[in-house]
């Protein structure tokens, strides 16, 4: 099966506004899922530029951007992906 | 609570970066007035009870970041620009670092114990005999607790089989290692400045985020745009709070207008040689004790509430302290701005002269990211000068000691003989409890000869300001301590 790809940003703005706290992702993720996602950093997605910095912390799961992420948020969408997809 | 993402640090980062972003676009004085209703417009989302309360909070929060006491207003209709226009014209430093905001303060109740629905009021009864003071009893089946007789002892906490008396802490106070954040008489939160330590601690447990520490940011942003030689003294907790390498950082603050970078774990590794030096000397003297003393928290600690200890505090200058000296001895033009996780650190440049400015993690990220200074993108900077492995680990916890113990195995000049032993203790975290070990410690009642005290649990990586998670700024810094970085 293919892996669902998770990738944080890490640039400065999206660490600042949370990802920091991102970076413990995969301590976080059930048990169940871990074997279905894969974590990664990126370097800054560009997302937070033309003054849309409050919507970081930014991901990109699977290609699509999420905006204000959060732990809790990130593994409601991978949940939701795999419900579509198994 | 846990320094951690919540909504209180980010409205507090996100307002630092729109204030910053402004002050250097030049439209800060036009526009600061109205940011607290264009984030909460009338018909938007609020968080206290409506919008017009969040609009207050919001507005002391920006007089907080122009470094404006709440304490000191005098008018409660003075504008936020013209407080700016007050910021820009000082000179001085606010001497007090800390701040209560009044209106966010959610008076939290005084009653420590609770008897919650979970209690059965069953037939034995237990917490009836266990209070002290008679101060239980129950009515129509619920215990009940009469508050005009309860010592706050928490016996009955324990004895009950159901767990249903809890203690409902009052966040400040509980953080607050040293009793200085109590209710004045008016029911307000008010820190006493002459027993407060300026740890942060306060400000980091308030789930209102109602304590607000007085920045210098305006003060920074000011010279940066002028364009003054501005240094940045980074302490060695840097490593693991921005995704990138030192020499990236050093490339990012000089993007940001600083003119160069500055290892205070430079400053560390002089702290080092100086303090294991006067270790031996304190030793051959005879004193039973001595302990570090490059944590300013804990040095305000011991002179307001533990002075028989102080005599025993070395006296070797923080890492902080010997990098300001050397950067201004080889330029006494240039302005140092000390750049680390600490709250305290504040009030220890206060009487330091050759530490001009403080700014946290917190605002240089926001500085980074108001200016769209992406860390990780850039091209690393060669770093001025190489410093040693253990200087970097003075940002966690045992660090110091660590850092003591290697410079004490090869010191110079001294034959083996003349090295006592070194036997150390940790005081990891400042509560209540520790500051009553500093007293034992003072009257030599426990083991050991030098003890090295951090106010922040994991050390300054903990700090109240920092922004990387403590675990993972740990293992980093533990890193490049042992020369990885």
């Amino acid at each position: 099966m293919k892996k669902i790809k998770v990738e944080i940003c890490v640039g400065t703005t999206c660490y600042v506004l949370g990802a920091a706290e991102l970076q413990e992702l995969e301590r976080f993720l059930p048990e169940e899922l871990r074997g279905c996602v894969e974590v990664s950093g990126v370097s800054c997605l560009g997302s937070c530029k033309a003054g849309s910095y409050g919507q970081a912390p930014f991901v990109r799961i699977d290609g699509e951007i999420m905006a204000q992420a959060t732990v809790g948020g990130i593994i409601e969408r991978i949940k939701s992906k795999l419900e579509v997809a198994p | 609570m846990n320094r951690s993402t919540n909504d209180a640090s980010r409205v507090r980062r996100e307002l630092m970066i729109r204030v910053i972003r402004e002050f250097l676009n030049d439209t800060l004085a036009a526009d600061i007035d109205r940011i607290p209703c264009e984030l909460r417009p009338r018909d938007g989302k609020f968080s206290r009870c409506c919008v017009y309360k969040d609009r207050a909070v919001l507005k002391y929060r920006l007089m907080a970041l122009l470094g404006i006491g709440i304490e000191t207003e005098t008018d409660e209709a003075k504008t936020l620009s013209a407080y700016l226009a007050d910021a820009l014209q000082r000179t001085g430093k606010p001497t007090e670092i800390l701040s209560v905001l009044d209106v966010a303060c959610s008076h939290c109740v005084t009653s420590r114990y609770l008897v919650t629905n979970a209690c059965r009021g069953c037939f034995a009864r237990p917490c009836t005999f266990a209070c002290p003071r008679g101060a239980i009893s129950v009515v129509g089946n619920q215990a009940q607790i009469d508050y005009d007789k309860c010592i706050d002892c928490g016996k009955c906490t324990q004895v009950c089989p159901y767990h249903a008396i809890i203690r409902v802490p009052v966040p400040c106070e509980e953080a607050c290692p040293v009793g200085a954040i109590s209710r004045d008489e008016t029911g307000r939160q008010f820190i006493n400045f002459s027993t407060c330590i300026s740890c942060g601690k306060c400000m980091t447990a308030c789930p209102f985020a109602a304590i607000l520490e007085r920045s210098q940011l305006i003060d920074i942003l000011q010279l940066l745009k002028a364009k003054r030689k501005l240094v940045a003294m980074v302490a060695p907790s840097i490593i693991g709070q921005f995704s990138g390498k030192l020499g990236q950082i050093a490339a990012a603050l000089i993007q940001a207008g600083f003119s160069s970078m500055v290892e205070v774990a430079y400053g560390a590794e002089m702290t080092t040689e100086h303090e294991a030096k006067e270790f031996f000397e304190r030793m051959k003297k005879g004193d039973h004790i001595m302990t570090s003393s490059c944590c300013p928290a804990y040095v305000e600690a011991v002179k307001r509430h533990v002075p028989q200890l102080l005599p025993f505090v070395s006296s070797t200058p923080s890492p902080m302290r010997f990098a300001a000296q050397s950067v201004k001895a080889a330029d006494p033009d240039a302005v140092t701005v000390f750049i680390g996780p600490c709250v305290a650190k504040r009030k220890e440049a206060l009487s330091d002269v050759n530490t001009d400015y403080v700014m946290t993690f917190e605002e240089l990220g926001a500085l980074l990211a108001a200016q769209d200074i992406d860390v990780a993108s850039q091209e690393p900077l060669p770093l001025e000068r190489d410093v040693k492995g253990y200087a970097r680990g003075f940002a966690t916890s045992c660090g110091v000691t660590a850092a003591i113990l290697t410079e004490a195995a090869d010191a110079k000049g001294i034959p083996e003989s003349d090295r006592p032993e070194i036997n150390a203790k940790f005081i990891d975290g400042l509560d209540r409890k520790a500051v009553k070990q500093l007293e034992l410690y003072a009257q030599g009642k426990l083991p050991g000869n030098f003890l090295e005290v951090m106010a922040c649990e994991g050390g300054c990586v903990g700090g109240p300001c920092a922004i990387g998670k403590v675990t993972l700024a740990t293992e980093a810094v533990k890193k490049a301590a042992s020369g990885q970085h």
